[in-house]
């Protein structure tokens, strides 16, 4: 658990920073999200669709052929096993929970991958609830099928056309939606960003994740907690699951990998942590990539999902207080471990996770070590951008 | 004393103007205040700061501000624009933008700056009323600005009433549970609105903005408030024209004033 103060602020990150006209709906997160969360009810039903409908515990496996490639112990959470491909629906069950008890009808959400788009769509699907998810028409482009799932799923997909027209813009989009429709809609955030509440709401609801790793690892090796959790950082929402029961354990380092794009240096980034600076984007204080003057720039990655310029307050805390460490991870290096973890062990990780993947070469870990990484999601969405990508190298 | 005060002290029925610093070209924001001016319609001004990422902006304002970016408007840019601005203008002129442009530039340098100027007040719809009481407001004292606070349709009773404690200026009154852009018509809705805020006298004058296009809703507006602000209508007129600033801008400020 992270500490978190009451005006919603880790350290410096954080806070509420959005317009009045949002005032009342933050508000009213504000007052009732914990006890809506923690009562017996919401957790019981939470739970169950957890299990019976997410399909969770998803297995932590141990990646033999992986491990032995490394030289190291590696566990892969499988949140790619989750039902629609990725962490995503934790969060989305939740807040949809959060949504029924607050009295709305209907869910405005943003998507950069597509994949929370597609979570909050199905869970919409599930409850008989109006979906409206914003996604930049870049974005509609180049993760296609997920456009088709959610439609088939009766959501209304409207592309983004405002700024850079990826996921910056559809998060703006979804924000100037829900004030033009404050009284009836909830806006389902897909990480752990936005203004307070909902970077600890975010995290609450992925807390699961490092619930059952250090329940699991204790049944199969003895012990709670691994050496290393390494997780891939877009917003952060996944990386928070993974570390969360595991923060303040002086055994286990937590590493989160951001997108290096073409490198930190090239301009073609989108490791906030690497490069961004203190400031404010969609209602919270934390770092961002931007210019001089404050205007923000649009990042790069070849991963839809990490294309984002800024990141969860939470991260910019746990890196500012060296809780947590955080290292850039080129396409190029993503991409070839999604080849190699493909190829050791038959499973295709989304460009996302093969982001926390490519970090293992480099963790300089001793042979009795265990490292787990969050296996954020499947690679299904991303078929086309591997394979025009190993095409175009030569490496298939 | 504040401009600002100054003007509601001696005007009925506020016309105050939006437009965006650097739009349509980067060296027009000048040239757009001494127009207002000279109309001689126009008792107040509100000039943007370009942000890449307006939240609470539609599709005109947040092109508006595309373009300036794109022009090379940046607020130290404002800043040289407006170095001698009170040499040829008595209006009270009032900075609106997002914070983080603000805050990179430095709260109190940019504070500072105002000051220097004769800028009067500031809008910042990002930056939240409990974090500028806390963190800004005695900046702002000090170098004498005023803080310009929103309040919505959806605002409570018990919120309004500190909001109105702790403003100086005026309130600025969105007009709509909505994002800026140019409207027709007013609801009954938003009359009933209007009127709800209009009974509760509150201590500070208060200003409708957002979706005010023409003399129809501005006249509304005055009924029920101290004046308005047009802000999208007025960049459409600016995009429109660009070329014949210099009769469109008069003619627009007729056409309201009637
Ligand atoms: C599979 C997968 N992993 C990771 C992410 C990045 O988000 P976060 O950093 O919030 O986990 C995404 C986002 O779309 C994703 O789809």
């Amino acid at each position: 658990m992270f500490p978190i103060t009451q005006q919603g602020y880790y350290g410096e990150f954080g806070g509420a920073y959005i317009p009045e006209m949002l005032y009342p709906n933050i508000e009213e997160l504000q007052k009732n999200y914990l006890s809506i969360i923690e009562s017996d009810d919401f957790q019981k039903e939470f739970r169950r669709l957890l299990r019976d409908y997410v399909g969770r515990p998803t297995p932590l496996y141990y990646a033999t052929r992986l491990s032995e490639h490394m030289g190291f112990h590696i566990y892969l959470k499988r949140e790619d096993l989750c039902h629609t491909g990725a962490h995503k629906i934790n969060n989305t069950i939740g807040q949809i929970l959060l949504a029924k008890r607050l009295g709305k009808k209907r869910i405005v959400a943003e998507t950069g991958a597509g994949q929370h788009g597609v979570a909050t769509a199905t869970v919409c699907a599930l409850m008989g609830m109006e979906c409206i998810v914003f996604m930049g028409e870049l974005d509609t482009k180049r993760q296609k099928p997920n456009v088709d799932r959610m439609r088939m799923l009766g959501a209304k997909v409207i592309p983004a056309t405002s700024g850079s027209k990826t996921l910056k813009d559809a998060t703006n989009e979804a924000m100037r939606f829900w004030i033009n429709n404050p009284v009836d809609t909830h806006y389902i955030i897909g990480s752990v960003v936005g203004p307070h509440p909902y970077p600890d709401m975010v995290a609450r609801f992925h807390a699961v994740i490092s619930e059952e790793i250090a329940q699991q690892l204790q049944s199969s090796v003895g012990r709670s907690e691994p050496d290393y959790v390494l997780a891939c950082v877009g917003g952060g929402s996944n990386a928070a699951g993974a570390f969360y029961h595991f923060y303040q354990n002086s055994k286990t380092k937590l590493i989160g990998l951001e997108a290096g794009g073409h490198g930190i240096h090239s301009g073609m980034t989108a490791a906030t942590i690497a490069v961004g600076r203190v400031g404010v984007l969609h209602g919270s204080k934390s770092l961002v990539i931007q210019t001089e003057d404050g205007q923000v720039i649009e990042p790069h990655s070849i991963s839809a999902g990490l294309d984002y310029p800024g990141i969860g307050p939470l991260h910019a805390w746990l890196a500012k207080s060296g809780a947590a460490s955080y290292f850039p991870i080129t396409d190029e290096e993503a991409m070839r471990a999604g080849l190699l973890c493909t190829r050791l062990e038959g499973i295709i990780p989304a460009i996302e996770t093969a982001h926390a993947l490519a970090y293992l070469p480099k963790l300089n870990a001793q042979s009795h070590e265990i490292a787990v990484v969050n296996l954020s999601g499947r690679g299904d969405k991303d078929l086309t951008t591997y394979i025009n990508y190993f095409e175009e190298k030569n490496m298939l | 004393m504040n401009r600002i005060d100054q003007a509601f002290q001696q005007k009925k029925n506020i016309l105050n103007i939006y437009f965006t610093a650097g739009f349509p070209s980067l060296n027009d924001t000048t040239r757009i205040i001494r127009l207002l001016e000279q109309s001689g319609g126009v008792d107040m001004i509100e000039i943007g700061i370009p942000y890449s990422d307006p939240v609470a902006d539609g599709p005109t304002i947040q092109e508006s501000n595309q373009r300036a970016i794109k022009n090379g408007m940046t607020l130290k840019k404002l800043f040289e624009q407006l170095s001698d601005l009170r040499s040829y203008c008595a209006l009270p002129i009032i900075l609106m933008g997002y914070i983080n442009p603000v805050m990179q530039y430095g709260i109190e340098k940019f504070l500072q700056k105002c000051t220097e100027i004769g800028i009067d007040g500031t809008i910042l719809p990002d930056l939240p009323f409990q974090e500028f009481l806390d963190d800004y407001k005695a900046l702002y004292q000090k170098y004498g600005i005023y803080n310009i606070f929103l309040i919505s349709p959806q605002t409570s009773e018990e919120r309004l009433r500190k909001i109105d404690t702790a403003s100086e200026g005026f309130i600025y009154m969105v007009s709509s549970n909505s994002i800026t852009g140019a409207k027709q018509k007013q609801t009954e809705e938003q009359i009933k609105y209007f009127q709800r805020i209009a009974n509760m006298n509150l201590r500070n004058p208060r200003l409708i903005g957002f979706g005010i296009s023409n003399r129809t809703t501005f006249e509304n507006a005055c009924k029920y408030a101290h004046g308005a602000i047009i802000g999208s209508a007025f960049i459409q007129l600016l995009s429109k024209h660009q070329d014949n600033l210099e009769e469109a801008i008069p003619a627009f400020i007729k056409e309201i004033r009637g």
